[in-house]
C-alpha cells in the first residue's frame, strides 16, 4: 500500500471527497442513533430497551468522533455541527431518519402532555421497524467499518478499528433477535415482514452512490457504494432467507439523502434532536 | 540529578498521579488499570497524557478527562495536555491482572481475555459468577444499565450478575 494520509498530508484535490464521506457517516449515526434513543424507557420489552439505548449511545458516540475527524479538517466544532444545520445541510441516507411509526398509522395521536413525539410514539409506535431497521444498519455499518479499517486516510482508519469491537455486540443483538422473531409467531413473522417490504427501498439508500465514490475508491480511502452494496448482500442475503425474507429486486431505492435531499421525517428528527441546544447554543453543560 | 533521572522522575510523578484517578462509573479501578492510559510523556516541560478512549460513546469519558488533567496539575505540571488516541484500540485485554481484582472485588465479573480475537457469544457466556465463583451461569443480556456492561444469572447462588463485558 502506499503511504498514508493524515491530516498533514491529504491532498488538497481529495480533502472535500474526505469531508463528503466523513458527513455521511457522522450523520447516519447521529440519526439512528437518535431514532432508536426515541425508545428508551417505553421499549416493549426491558432487555430491548436496554439494548437499544446502549446502541444508540454507541452511535452518538461514533458521530461525535466523526464530527471531531471532520472539525480537525477544518469544519465547525462537533456541536454546531450536529445541532446547528438544517436539514439540507446533512448527508444521511433518508432511511435513519425515518419514525419509529408505520407509514399506515393513523395520522392524529392522542396528546398525554409528554412531548409530541413522545406522545404518537407510546400511541402508534411499531418497534418492528425499528428492529429491522436497525438490522439492516447494522450490517451495512459493519461492512462499511470493516472495510474502512484499511482506509488510506489514517485517522479515519484508526478510529473504525476502535469502533470495531463496539459493532460485534450490534451485529450480536440484531442476527440473533431476527433468529427469535423469524421464527417466533405469525405475529412476530408478519411483522417483521410487513416491515421490511416497507424499509427496503430507503435501505438501498444507504449505497446511493456520490460524485465522490471513484475519487475515494482510486485512493484507497474507501470502496465505492457499488462494491460495499454488493458485500452488504453477500453478508445479508442468507440471513434474510433463514428468516424467510424475499427481496423484491425491482424497488426504487429511495436516493436523495447523500445530496441533502430529504422527507419530512428529517425535519421532524431535528427538530426534537436540535431543540434543547438551539435554546441557549453558548450554555455549557 | 542528571536531566534524564529529572525527566523520569517527573514522568513517573505523572503515573503516580493517573493512579489516583478512577472510573466514576467503577470507583475502585484506576484510569491506569483500566489500560486506557497509552502512555505519559513531556513535552517541553507540558504533561502530556495520551488517553484511549474505551467506548466511543461512553459519558464517563470527558469526566475522566477533566480529573485527569486536575491530579496531574496538582502533581506540580502546570501545563497539562489530554490527548485522545485511538490507535492502538483499547480493548479489554488491556485491563491490568490488578484492574481484574478489583472488578471482581467491585462485583463485576472481569471480562473474558479475547487475545486479539472477534468477541463470539460463547465467549461472553463463559464468565465466572463474582460472588461465588460458580461457572453455572446464564447470560441474560449483552447490553446492560452502562455500554461496558452485560448482565448474567448465577444459577448457583441464583442471584444476577454484571460483567464488564469483553471488547
Ligand atoms: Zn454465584
Amino acid at each position: 500500500m502506499s503511504d498514508l494520509f493524515n491530516l498533514k498530508n491529504l491532498p488538497t484535490d481529495l480533502k472535500p471527497a474526505v469531508v463528503d464521506l466523513l458527513y455521511r457517516l457522522a450523520d447516519d449515526s447521529i440519526l439512528i442513533g437518535h431514532r432508536n434513543s426515541e425508545w428508551t424507557g417505553i421499549g416493549p420489552i426491558l432487555e430491548e430497551d436496554i439494548a437499544f439505548s446502549s446502541m444508540a449511545q454507541d452511535k452518538m458516540g461514533h458521530a461525535a468522533a466523526y464530527y471531531t475527524l471532520l472539525h480537525e479538517l477544518g469544519e465547525q466544532d462537533p456541536d454546531t455541527l450536529a445541532f446547528m444545520r438544517d436539514a439540507h445541510d446533512f448527508r444521511c441516507c433518508q432511511f435513519v431518519a425515518l419514525g419509529n411509526i408505520a407509514p399506515d398509522a393513523p395520522a392524529e395521536s392522542p396528546d398525554n402532555c409528554n412531548n409530541p413525539t413522545r406522545d404518537r410514539l407510546m400511541a402508534h409506535g411499531d418497534w418492528a421497524i425499528s428492529f429491522v431497521r436497525q438490522f439492516l444498519f447494522v450490517q451495512a455499518d459493519v461492512v462499511r467499518n470493516s472495510a474502512l479499517e484499511s482506509s488510506r486516510y489514517d485517522p479515519l482508519a484508526s478510529l473504525c478499528r476502535k469502533i470495531r469491537g463496539e459493532l460485534r455486540y450490534h451485529t450480536m443483538h440484531a442476527e440473533s433477535t431476527l433468529r427469535h422473531l423469524a421464527h417466533g409467531t405469525d405475529d412476530s413473522r408478519d411483522r417483521i415482514k410487513k416491515s421490511f417490504v416497507y424499509l427496503w427501498p430507503y435501505a438501498l439508500g444507504l449505497f446511493e452512490a456520490t460524485a465522490h465514490d471513484q475519487a475515494l475508491a482510486d485512493a484507497c480511502i474507501c470502496p465505492t457504494q457499488a462494491d460495499l452494496q454488493r458485500e452488504w448482500r453477500a453478508r445479508i442475503d442468507p440471513m434474510l432467507a433463514d428468516a424467510g425474507l424475499t427481496i423484491d429486486e425491482s424497488v426504487q431505492p429511495k436516493f436523495g439523502g447523500r445530496t441533502g435531499k430529504h422527507e419530512q421525517a428529517l425535519v421532524d428528527a431535528l427538530a426534537d434532536m436540535q431543540k434543547v441546544y438551539r435554546l441557549e447554543p453558548t450554555a455549557t453543560w | 540529578m542528571t536531566e534524564t533521572t529529572d525527566n523520569q522522575t517527573q514522568i513517573d510523578a505523572i503515573w503516580n498521579a493517573l493512579q489516583t484517578v478512577t472510573d466514576p462509573e467503577i470507583p475502585v479501578i484506576s484510569v491506569v488499570e483500566l489500560g486506557i492510559i497509552q502512555d505519559a510523556y513531556l513535552d517541553n516541560g507540558n504533561a502530556t497524557v495520551e488517553m484511549c478512549p474505551t467506548f466511543a460513546g461512553c459519558p464517563a469519558l470527558d469526566v475522566m478527562r477533566d480529573n485527569i488533567r486536575h491530579a496531574v496539575r496538582a502533581a506540580g505540571f502546570d501545563a497539562v495536555d489530554v490527548k485522545v488516541v485511538y490507535d492502538p484500540p483499547w480493548t479489554t485485554d488491556r485491563i491490568t491482572d490488578e484492574g481484574r481484582r478489583k472488578l471482581k472485588e467491585f462485583g463485576l465479573a472481569p471480562p473474558t481475555q479475547c487475545g486479539g480475537s472477534p468477541v463470539t457469544e460463547a465467549l461472553i457466556k463463559d464468565t465466572a459468577c463474582p460472588f461465588c465463583d460458580s461457572k453455572d451461569t446464564n447470560l441474560e443480556s449483552i447490553f446492560g444499565p452502562t455500554l461496558c456492561r452485560a448482565i448474567h444469572y448465577c444459577n448457583s447462588c441464583q442471584q444476577s450478575f454484571e460483567q464488564f463485558k469483553p471488547v
